[in-house]
C-alpha cells in the first residue's frame, strides 16, 4: 500500500526538518514555554540557596519555592505545608510507602496495593516484603478498576497503608478514589495514591477523597523533569521515616537543597493545569473520539483495553488483533507511540498490566498506547489514524494469523510450540 | 535502537509475501513460533522435479526483525536444492541483517521455518 495518499500535517516552523508526530504523552510531555519562562530567572539571577536565611539571594529563591508550593497545593485543595518536594514520582512513591511502613512498623505491618501499579510501587513493596512486611497485591476487574468489595476484605486492622494509583500509566483508567479513601479512613489505614498520571489532568481533592499521601510528577504535566512532590496530610497527621538524610529540609522528610528553578517550574505547570484543565480535557476527549471513529470505521477487530468512561482524556490503549505491536510501531515510525508488546524489552513477556485485565497474551502483543496532549493538533490526530489504518492493513495482509482467521481456522485449536 | 538498512528494506519492501497451495505435492509448508510469544512465521517452498526450490512465500506475525528475517530467507532459498537450503544458519541471517542481540531469536525462528518447510515437503515425498 502506498503512503503517497496520506499527507503528514504541516510543520509549525517553515523549513524545519520534519519530526515524527509525538503521541506518547503518558511517557513524558514537552515543557510548556510558559513554564520555562517562569524558571529562567532562577538559573542565573535569582540563583540563591532557598535555605539561606540571611541574605536577599536566599530570600528571593525561597519566595519562588514557596509560591510554587502553594500553586502545587492549590490544584488538589491541600495546604502548602503539606507539600514535600522530591526528585520525581518514583521517589515520592518510595518515600510514601517505605516511609509510612517504617515509621508505623511497631503498630501495623500490612500493605495493600494493586497488581497494575507502576513498577516503582510494586518494587518498593517487594523490598518491604523482604524486610518482613506483608503485602496484598489485589487483582483488577477486566475493565482495569479495583473491586471495592475485594479491597474492603483485604484491609485488616494490621493494614497500615493502601497504595492505589489514581490513573494507570498504560491504560489510563481512573480508580474510584473517593470510595477507596472512605474505606481506608473507616478502617484506620492510610491512603496513598500515585497521581503521576492524574495530577493536573483530572479534578483531585485530598479532603473530599480522603487522600493521606499523593505522589506528583513534574514532567507529566508539561513541567520540568527531575522534580516531583509528595502530599503528606497534616490533619490527621501522617508521619514518615525519611529516605534521604541530611540538613533536615522539607520538615525533615526530605533533606537536600531544593532545586529552585525546578520547583518554580512545577508550580507554574500546576497553575496552568488548574486554569486550563476543563478546556483541555474537553479538547482531548474530542480528539480521542475523532481518532477512534476513523480507526473503528476502517479496521475490524480493534479492541480497547481498559474502561473508556473512567479514563484519562488523552489516553488510548488498543489491541490491533493479528498484528504484532513492535512490528506495527516500525510500520508507523513517523508516529511516536508505545507498545504493550514486550518485544521491546529483553523479557519477551507482554505488558503485566494488560495481562492483569485478562487480555490474552497474543492480543497483548498487538497493543499500542496512544497518548494525546496539550500540543496535539487535529491534523496530527487525523494523520496518525490514517497511518495506523494503513500500516495495520498492510501487516495483516502479511500475517499468517490473519490469514487463518479469514479462513475460519481457530488459532487456539493449533498446537503452537512455545519458544 | 537503530536497525540496519538491509533490515529496514526487507521490512518496508518485503519479498515474496503470499501463499502457495499447501496441498500441492511439490509444496512444503513450515509454521513455527507461537502467537503468545509474539511471533509466528509461515514459510512455504515449491520444489520442482529436479529438486530445486523454484519459489518461496512467507507470511509473518511479529516484529520488524522477524518479518525481515523471513523475507530474507525466501530470497536465499530460491534456486537452491533442498539440501542446500537446509544448511542455512541462523547466524548467517543475523549477520546479514545486523540483528541486535535481543532479536537473535528471530533468525533462529527463520531457520526453524526453513527446516519445517523442508520436513513437510520430504514427508509428502515418501
Amino acid at each position: 500500500m502506498s503512503t503517497a495518499t496520506i499527507k503528514p500535517p504541516a510543520n509549525d516552523r517553515a523549513n524545519a526538518p520534519r519530526r515524527p508526530v509525538y503521541l506518547d504523552y503518558q511517557a513524558t510531555t514537552p515543557m510548556d514555554p510558559r513554564v520555562l519562562e517562569a524558571m529562567m530567572p532562577y538559573f542565573t539571577e535569582k540563583f540563591g540557596n532557598p535555605h539561606s536565611r540571611n541574605h536577599e539571594y536566599g530570600w528571593e529563591a525561597e519566595e519562588g519555592v514557596e509560591k510554587a508550593r502553594a500553586q502545587i497545593a492549590e490544584l488538589i485543595a491541600a495546604d502548602e505545608r503539606e507539600i514535600v518536594f522530591t526528585s520525581g514520582a518514583t521517589e515520592s512513591n518510595n518515600l510514601a510507602i517505605a516511609g509510612v511502613a517504617h515509621f508505623y512498623k511497631d503498630q501495623r505491618d500490612h500493605i495493600v496495593t494493586l497488581v497494575t501499579e507502576h513498577k516503582c510501587v510494586l518494587d518498593t513493596c517487594r523490598h518491604l516484603e523482604q524486610e518482613g512486611f506483608k503485602v496484598t497485591y489485589l487483582p483488577v476487574k477486566p475493565d482495569g478498576l479495583v473491586d471495592l468489595a475485594e479491597l474492603d476484605r483485604a484491609i485488616t486492622d494490621r493494614t497500615v497503608l493502601v497504595s492505589i494509583m489514581a490513573a494507570n500509566n498504560e491504560i489510563g483508567v481512573i480508580q474510584p478514589l473517593a470510595q477507596i479513601g472512605a474505606l481506608c479512613r473507616a478502617k484506620g489505614a492510610f491512603f496513598h495514591t500515585d497521581c503521576a498520571q492524574a495530577y493536573g489532568k483530572i479534578p483531585l481533592d485530598v479532603d473530599a477523597m480522603k487522600i493521606d499521601l499523593m505522589s506528583i510528577s513534574g514532567h507529566k504535566i508539561y513541567g520540568p523533569k527531575g522534580i516531583g512532590a509528595l502530599f503528606v496530610r497534616r490533619k490527621p497527621r501522617v508521619r514518615l521515616q525519611a529516605l534521604i538524610h541530611g540538613g533536615g529540609q522539607e520538615r525533615g522528610m526530605r533533606s537536600g537543597t531544593l532545586p529552585t528553578p525546578l520547583c518554580v517550574g512545577l508550580g507554574r505547570a500546576a497553575e496552568i493545569a488548574k486554569n486550563e484543565m476543563a478546556t483541555e480535557s474537553a479538547r482531548l476527549l474530542k480528539l480521542r473520539e475523532r481518532f477512534l471513529k476513523t480507526v473503528n470505521e476502517k479496521l475490524p477487530e480493534v479492541f480497547l483495553n481498559g474502561d473508556l468512561s473512567n479514563r484519562l482524556p488523552g489516553n488510548l490503549n488498543l489491541s490491533f488483533a493479528y498484528v504484532e505491536g513492535e512490528g506495527l510501531m516500525m510500520g508507523i515510525k513517523d508516529l511516536c507511540v508505545s507498545s504493550g508488546s514486550a518485544c521491546t524489552s529483553a523479557s519477551l513477556e507482554p505488558s503485566y498490566v494488560l495481562r492483569a485485565l485478562g487480555v490474552e497474551e497474543e492480543l497483548a502483543h498487538t497493543s499500542l498506547r496512544i497518548g494525546f496532549g496539550r500540543f496535539t493538533t487535529e491534523a496530527e490526530v487525523d494523520y496518525a489514524a490514517e497511518r495506523i489504518v494503513q500500516a495495520v492493513s498492510k501487516l495483516r495482509s502479511m500475517s499468517p494469523l490473519w490469514e487463518m482467521a479469514q479462513e475460519g481456522i481457530d488459532i487456539k485449536s493449533i498446537q503452537w510450540a512455545a519458544h | 535502537m537503530a536497525y540496519s538498512e538491509k533490515l529496514v528494506d526487507h521490512f518496508e519492501n518485503p519479498r515474496n509475501v503470499g501463499a502457495l497451495d499447501k496441498n500441492d505435492p511439490g509444496v512444503g509448508t513450515g509454521l513455527v513460533g507461537a502467537p503468545a510469544c509474539g511471533d509466528v512465521m509461515k514459510l512455504q517452498i515449491k520444489v520442482n522435479a529436479e529438486g530445486i526450490i523454484e519459489d518461496a512465500k512467507f507470511k509473518t506475525f511479529g516484529c520488524g526483525s522477524a518479518i525481515a528475517s523471513s523475507s530474507l530467507v525466501t530470497e536465499w532459498v530460491k534456486g537452491k536444492t533442498v539440501d542446500e537450503a537446509a544448511t542455512i544458519k541462523n547466524t548467517d541471517i543475523a549477520k546479514h541483517l545486523a540483528l541486535p542481540p535481543v532479536k537473535i531469536h528471530c533468525s533462529v525462528l527463520a531457520e526453524d521455518a526453513i527446516k519445517a518447510a523442508i520436513e513437510d515437503y520430504r514427508k509428502k515425498r515418501v
